[in-house]
């Protein structure tokens, strides 16, 4: 079957149809302005949910059957639990075993703890995935198992594909660290503590039917309602959902890679020499080994000048929390807590705040937060010439990450991309990526051990570098030396199937990913 | 010889390195499996070059297996070139470009305060090693290579020599004790080494071999730039011989130590006071200065307690000692930074280099400062002070400017 695609604003060629459903493909940063309206679920009345508000049922499954599971219809979840998650397979278990078909996941990420996902794949319980599919499900979907296409957005393009009506929730289960039989429920407490659930926030605004899942019940009322029970139609209470050591797990410990921390440094350097750094700066660095030293860089050179940061971006952290109980940091502003010193911070600590894409990424909000951040940190695995990038690909094709918030944080002041200009002999810059995640015009400086290229764009920070003792470089000087170290690498080779859509924030399609030939 | 030969190293840690195993066959052609963790983006490039080298050692008939978990080419060349010299008697070698950054010599006083000791058939240790800006790499041959693995490592060593961009540090490579020692060299020497460490030097003529042996393979292969010998003295009769070794070769450009082997030659334990090798120490840096050359502290070897390694550095200065070995890349930056000159030398060095540049511009042959006469040796040294305060910021690039208002 002849596809017809069409060259998008990136030069990627679009199929015109995903899924059988039109898309639109990538126009450029901040030229798809959409109209319309919300979408809006259908009004429930109050008289139909039991009076003395208990909403609990006996399983999983009976939830699911009364709110009317059927073929074909879009259930989701939420990774705050992220490689300890227990609910999302028996959601697709009990789905299976009431002998559903064709329905389509709409995780806000998987990990790999939902390879078992793949068996539902397999025999026609589940027809794609709609979001990250990290390792195993990746791999399952980049060899061409997968019936349907994936399409992987950022943590801002799920709210806006939920809010526009991109995407109908039919059911959204929503796993909760403690809960009430009202619905109410919050990540900061109970076993499962992963500190908030901002990531279930669209969910249970816009799906048809939300169930809570939770393993620490507690009588009425379940303060702070971080997800409301207003919106939810029932509540399940389970032995338990999920296994608190993966919950906190992450990376979260400062690499101690000698060349890892020999970038991070150089970042550190770099942002202090241009000024970055000053009183009343924002900052967001990721959970990475080498952006976790970076972070701690950041609070060395801030001591030293006696300066303070007026908030960091989460995901939050044993250092980030550090910093702020230090006096380093006014407010932490956090998305996800990757470890139980940021689950008990957000508890106790006003400053330290949780926030959802709605707040910080949301394409249709009126202005998020993304764009406040002075610095952000985020990791590649590949750059192009142009300073195009990509997240979600290897080199050799495979699918194997989800793009989280990384496009989002494109639009902070300074992108900067701290990466080693090669990993294992394949070279990181390369003339063309495998996949586009990211315009090259939103990032800024890519950092490797052997020098630091900064997007011509940005002239501001190449003036400020001129006389720098800091090893600047053109990416192609990097690209060359990378290439000189590793051989030129040669081309791949990928099937013609479109195994996966990468969505942009405002909706448009930025690239797709093809089938790996083996 | 045998007809069937490995090297290299696999297992679930190993990257940027690879495993060979060759089975040499009596017909059938060559069959090369080939299992790459980058096998998308460099399969032919690896088959390429794994049939040159066998055609270039006429090997007809084989079966080579590589496993290959990201090795850059020098890498795989060395494993395939030691499965096939396993297999059969050969001195010729399969040697790939030599990078133009390698082809420089040093100078007999090059900055050495630090030394980063690289083991020899750990590949992966070695690619970003000069990113980190030591004064030196070691490749070692010697302890951190088992005895099984010499062979190998010793091509590893020369392809890195080569190949391997150490982004201006000095290279240095250890080899093994004599008489083994002496065949390291023929894999060292004639591909631009900057300088031999001699382990466990205990005398004069054994330095003078190795003097001996650097010269003939110079000469053979028709290269004369500077090769230099760092003696390491780790017996008790080294430490009496000191100067004797010191003075042996004009090759000698330092003095060493290494004080695990000592203390145990001592029969002493090894003290955080450090009493025991209190007298070895300073007799080695005043037999080092006696024959004019650098003397070069042993290493420090917990790499996690970077205040104690400070420490140590500030007290090896005290000695006299110019440099000091690093096991682990986040030394390197401690140590460079103790080393660095104070401020009353850095002041002293100003007014020599200045007093230099002023006889300069009048042409005279002879610098003083006041009433002294100042020796180019002094003048040297100073200017190396500068140089290096300069590197590490605690003067401005213009400081004559400022020095001269």
């Amino acid at each position: 079957m002849a596809e017809k695609f069409t060259k998008n604003a990136v030069g990627r060629m679009i199929p015109e149809k995903i899924n059988g459903k039109p898309v639109i493909p990538f126009q450029g940063v901040h030229k798809y302005i959409t109209d319309g309206k919300r979408y809006a679920p259908p009004l429930s009345s109050s008289a139909n949910f039991p009076e003395d508000g208990n909403k609990q049922v006996k399983d999983l499954k009976t939830a699911l059957k009364n709110a009317g599971i059927k073929d074909g219809m879009t259930i989701s979840t939420h990774h705050h639990f992220r490689n300890g998650d227990l609910i999302a397979n028996q959601i697709f278990q009990a789905a299976s075993e009431m002998g559903m078909k064709d329905l389509v996941w709409f995780p806000s990420a998987s990990f790999p703890c939902h390879e078992p996902i793949i068996d539902f794949l397999k025999d026609g319980t589940i027809h794609h995935i709609e979001g990250s599919m990290n390792g195993p499900l990746g791999r399952f979907a980049s060899q061409g198992h997968m019936r349907g296409a994936g399409v992987l957005r950022s943590h801002g393009g799920r709210y806006q594909a939920v809010q526009d009506g991109e995407v109908v929730i039919d059911i959204a289960v929503i796993a909760a660290p403690t809960a009430d039989s009202f619905g109410n429920a919050n990540g900061l407490t109970g076993e499962s503590a992963c500190g908030l659930l901002g990531f279930a926030l669209a969910d249970s605004q816009y799906a048809h039917k939300v169930i809570v899942v939770t393993d620490n019940l507690v009588p009425f009322p379940c303060i702070p309602w971080q997800i409301q029970g207003n919106y939810v139609d029932y509540v399940v209470e389970v032995d338990q959902i999920g296994i608190p050591d993966r919950i906190i797990s992450g990376t979260t410990r400062i690499t101690r890679s000698p060349d890892r921390l020999f970038i991070a440094e150089l970042t550190a350097k770099f942002c202090d020499e241009v000024g970055i750094i000053k009183d009343g700066f924002s900052f967001q660095a990721g959970a990475g080994g080498t952006s976790l030293a970076i972070g701690n860089y950041f609070g060395e050179i801030m001591r030293k000048k006696g300066i303070k940061a007026r908030f960091a971006r989460g995901g939050s952290n044993q250092y980030l929390v550090d910093m702020l109980e230090e006096g380093l940091i006014d407010y932490i502003l956090d998305g996800q807590t990757f470890d139980l010193a940021g689950v008990r911070s957000m508890r106790e600590n006003p400053h330290h705040v949780n926030t959802s894409p709605f707040t910080s990424y949301n394409y249709h909000g009126k202005g998020n937060f993304a764009g406040i951040v002075d610095v952000v940190i985020l990791g590649a695995t590949e750059v192009d010439v142009n300073y195009n990038a990509n997240v979600v690909t290897h080199s050799d094709g495979y699918l194997l990450h989800g793009i989280g918030g990384w496009q989002n944080c494109l639009f902070s002041k300074t992108v900067i991309l701290p990466i080693p200009l090669f990993r294992d002999r394949i070279p990181i810059i390369r003339d063309e990526v495998t996949t586009i995640c990211g315009p090259g015009e939103l990032i800024d400086v890519i950092v490797t051990e052997r020098g630091i290229a900064i997007n011509p764009r940005r002239k501001d920070l190449l003036e400020k570098t001129a006389n720098s003792k800091l090893p600047i470089m053109t990416i192609e000087e990097l690209k060359a030396e990378g290439e000189r170290i590793c051989g030129v690498p040669e081309p791949v080779k990928l099937g013609e199937r479109v195994i996966a859509a990468i969505n942009w924030v405002d909706g448009t399609v930025i690239d797709v990913v093809y089938q790996v030939i083996e | 010889m045998a007809h069937i030969g490995t090297a290299g190293n696999q297992g679930p840690g190993i990257r940027s390195d690879c495993y060979a195993a060759l089975k040499i066959k009596k017909s059938g052609g060559i069959k090369i499996i080939l299992n790459s963790k980058v096998d998308a983006l460099y399969k032919n490039s690896i088959r390429d070059l794994a049939q040159q080298i066998l055609d270039f050692y006429k090997v007809e008939h084989a079966e080579l297996e590589i496993i290959d978990r990201g090795a850059i080419s020098l890498v795989l060349a060395a494993r395939i070139e030691a499965v096939v010299k396993e297999c059969l008697e050969s001195d010729d070698e399969f040697l790939l470009d030599m990078i133009l950054e390698n082809q420089h010599s040093t100078e007999k006083d090059h900055k050495r305060r630090s030394r980063l000791y690289l083991p020899g058939n750990s590949p992966k240790l070695m690619l970003n090693a000069g990113i980190h800006k030591p004064d030196a790499v070691i490749l070692d041959l010697e302890d951190s290579v088992a005895p099984d693995k010499k062979a190998e490592a010793r091509l590893v060593v020369r392809n890195s020599l080569r190949g391997l961009n150490f982004y201006g540090a000095e290279r240095m490579v250890r080899i093994n004790q004599l008489p083994d020692g002496l065949k390291d060299l023929e894999y060292v020497v004639p591909h631009y080494v900057n300088l031999i460490l001699l382990p466990k030097c205990e005398t004069a003529d054994q330095v003078k071999a190795v003097d001996e042996k650097i010269t003939q393979l110079l000469a053979e292969a028709g290269l004369d730039h500077p090769v230099y010998i760092m003696p390491i003295i780790e017996s008790a009769l080294g430490v009496v011989n000191a100067y004797q070794i010191a003075s042996a070769s004009e090759r000698v450009a330092a003095l060493a130590i290494g004080l695990e082997d000592y203390t145990a030659d001592l029969g002493a334990q090894r003290t955080r006071e450090g009493r025991e090798r209190f007298y070895a120490r300073n007799q080695l840096v005043n037999a080092a200065k006696a024959a004019g050359i650098q003397a070069i502290d042993s290493v420090f070897s917990d790499v996690a307690d970077m205040e104690a390694l400070r420490e140590v550095v500030l007290e090896a200065k005290s000695l006299g000692f110019d440099g000091m070995g690093c096991i682990h890349p986040r030394q390197i930056k401690v140590i460079h930074e103790a080393f660095a000159p104070t401020e009353a030398e850095i002041t002293k060095a100003k007014k020599i280099v200045l007093a230099f540049d002023e006889a300069a511009e009048k042409g005279l042959g002879v610098v003083s400062l006041g009433s002294k006469m100042i020796d180019l040796p002094v003048v040297k040294r100073a200017q190396n002070t500068i140089s290096i305060a300069l590197e590490a910021g605690l003067i401005p690039e213009n400081w004559k400017e400022t020095e001269q208002e």
